[in-house]
């Protein structure tokens, strides 16, 4: 019998902690595909984040260290300019980049540090609960929404790729989704454009943004998770190549 | 020998790190340790060495962190509101057991305070400062040549036990010039560090963590931080005895204030009180057992001088437990003891002795 699809090697043979119908595990699985693609195992050092992922280095075989809710792109900062050769990834979700870590990734992007940032923006904090996040969409009800999320009160949902794209040290900006085949299709091809550009040594930050579904947290089933964010999230987060390395 | 130049605290703490190695320095602008950051912006690219001005000190700590877990010698310098900030990262820093020098310039406090020169961070240098049970080395040098040398000596350290080694000093310190001998002191042997992360190529992957939420691991982890903290204490505790062995009256101090002591004591046997004087160096390990030893003289006072409301006092009354009288004398926010003052503290406790 042929061998038409096998787990890539860089993603460890083992049960993840998520949660059913979690976007993690694919975004892990495409992260891990892409650096066995690019044959790069050996020389990608990534980063944990304080957040659902936070055992990422469980599941992908890369060197990995887990530093404080939203450091990461100071830490990965510390490390590419110590070891410019190697491949330095930082894997987040929204309320570790977006929130406590704004002028992390702010500034690491505005250095044009020579990082790859996998964003993982699943509108809510899994980790503590499904509370507000600055992703969040409006009148969205979290744990701290509880009657949904207020302009008047919590402000509106950032939009991160949108505001990165301006810097002159970002290269490559894209959001994608983890919500069907198709669009998993183009987050793998996000993935590997972005290490791609830091494999090629060319100037610049990348970042991939993925809406990915958190169906505990939404209280939805997995399948009405994957249609909130076709018809909801979308709409706040349109999927879109929002920066590319040839025309920065 | 090599010759003498004469520099200040901040700039010469800087040379000294490029002396020891230090391949990344990151730091953030703040009075009065900002010589240090010029110095290093200026000094480390003429050296093919990694400057960064971070955005912050939170920035600044973690791109330590993510510079030590290469392996590499990473530092950053600041002054009390930065190392406030810091503490979260330095934190990790232990939990992860990574090694690293922050060279704290402290100022006077709480809140924004004053640039002038204090020594109010004692007690978040040596208990910790973040949370956690955690320790961080704590050098005190008290002159610029000492700063140089304990500057080394910091990053051995921390190679040497995977620690955070604070060197705390403070304005005067960091601003005075003094002439020093740039003297490069032999490393010591370090072992090897198979724990960085440098790219999983012909071994298993290193993962550096501080979450451990299973089978007790924490407990574990946080006993070997304890044993390798107790075996810190066993055999780097360094500390300066001065007149101890006849004083009715021993001055403890560290840092700039022991400078002033020192002056005192001086003045104090001239005009015949048997004054003496001890210097921690090392603030953490705290050389409890010189204090403790000195306190089993009968009949002896102890005078802790400060600048800060009594911080180091609690560690010398531990020490002394209760042996001797412990009286203490400081100024706090940013003022300095004079040498005429602690004089007057010295003749209120001890007699004239006439031979
Ligand atoms: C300094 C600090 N503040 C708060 C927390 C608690 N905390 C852990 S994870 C988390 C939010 C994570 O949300 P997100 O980044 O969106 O990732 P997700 O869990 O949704 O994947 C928070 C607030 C923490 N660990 N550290």
């Amino acid at each position: 019998m042929q061998t038409v699809f096998s787990r890539t090697p860089t993603l460890k043979d083992c049960t993840t902690h998520y949660c059913p119908g979690c976007g993690h595990g694919l975004a892990h699985r495409l992260v891990a595909e892409v650096i066995d693609e690019l044959d790069i195992r050996s020389r990608t050092l990534g980063i944990a984040p304080v957040g659902c992922a936070v055992y990422a280095y469980d599941y992908i075989d890369v060197d990995m260290i887990e530093v404080p809710h939203g450091r990461a792109p100071a830490v990965a900062t510390g490390m590419k300019r110590m070891r410019p050769n190697n491949i330095i990834f930082t894997y987040q979700g929204d309320g570790d980049l977006a929130s406590i870590g704004a002028a992390e990734i702010l500034h690491a992007a505005n250095r044009g540090e020579k990082i790859t940032v996998i964003f993982v923006n699943n509108a809510v904090y899994g980790m503590t609960g499904g509370q507000m996040a600055p992703t969040t969409l409006l009148d969205q009800v979290t744990a701290t929404t509880p009657r949904g999320r207020s302009q008047q009160n919590d402000g509106f949902p950032l939009r991160i790729c949108e505001l990165l794209t301006v810097l002159p040290g970002t290269a490559y900006i894209e959001r994608c989704s983890l919500h069907d085949p198709k669009h998993i299709r183009q987050v793998k091809k996000a993935i590997r454009r972005a290490f791609e550009h830091q494999v090629e040594d060319k100037p610049g930050l990348t970042l991939v943004e993925l809406l990915s579904p958190c169906p505990t947290y939404w209280r939805k089933s997995p399948k009405e998770a994957m249609a909130w964010i076709a018809n909801e999230m979308t709409k706040v987060f349109p999927l879109q190549c929002f920066k590319e390395p040839e025309k920065s | 020998m090599s010759e003498k130049v004469l520099m200040c605290g901040n700039e010469a703490l800087g040379e000294a790190a490029i002396l020891a190695g230090v391949d990344g320095y990151f730091g953030y602008p703040i009075t009065p340790q900002n010589e240090a950051t010029a110095y290093m912006a200026r000094r480390m690219p003429e050296e093919g060495r990694v400057f960064v001005q971070s955005e912050s000190e939170l920035a600044a700590i973690n791109m330590v962190m993510g510079a030590a877990a290469t392996g590499a010698r990473a530092m950053t310098s600041s002054s009390s509101p930065g190392i406030s900030l810091m503490q979260e990262g330095i934190s990790y820093l232990a939990g992860l057991e990574l090694p690293c020098v922050i060279v704290n310039i402290m100022r006077g406090g709480p809140g924004l305070g004053s640039i002038a020169p204090a020594q109010g961070d004692y007690f978040q240098a040596t208990r910790g400062g973040g949370h956690g049970d955690y320790r961080c080395i704590v050098l005190a040098p008290a002159s610029v040549q000492e700063l140089v040398d304990l500057m080394q000596l910091a990053f051995d350290l921390a190679d040497q036990y995977r620690i955070t080694v604070m060197v705390l000093g403070d304005g005067i310190l960091g601003q005075m010039m003094e002439p020093v001998e740039l003297r490069k002191l032999p490393r010591r042997d370090l072992p090897e560090k198979t724990w960085a992360i440098t790219g999983a190529r012909g071994r298993p992957q290193n993962i550096l963590r501080s979450l451990l939420m299973t089978d007790n691991q924490l407990e574990l982890h946080n006993k070997h931080l304890q044993e390798k903290y107790a075996g810190i204490c066993k055999s780097e505790t360094r500390v300066e005895q001065f007149d101890v062995d006849d004083a009715d009256v021993i001055c403890v101090a560290y840092g700039i204030a022991a400078r002033v002591v020192k002056s005192a004591v001086i003045v104090a046997r001239d005009e015949g009180i048997r004054a003496g004087w001890i210097r921690p160096i090392t603030l953490w390990p705290f050389p409890t057992d010189a204090i403790g030893m000195a306190a089993e003289h009968k009949g002896r006072e102890f005078l802790v001088v400060e600048m800060s409301c009594g911080q180091m006092l609690e560690d010398v009354r531990l020490a002394v437990n209760g042996k001797a009288p412990v009286r203490f004398y400081g100024r706090a926010g940013g003022a300095v003891p004079t040498v005429e003052e602690v004089l007057e503290q010295i003749r209120k406790i001890a007699p004239v002795i006439v031979d």
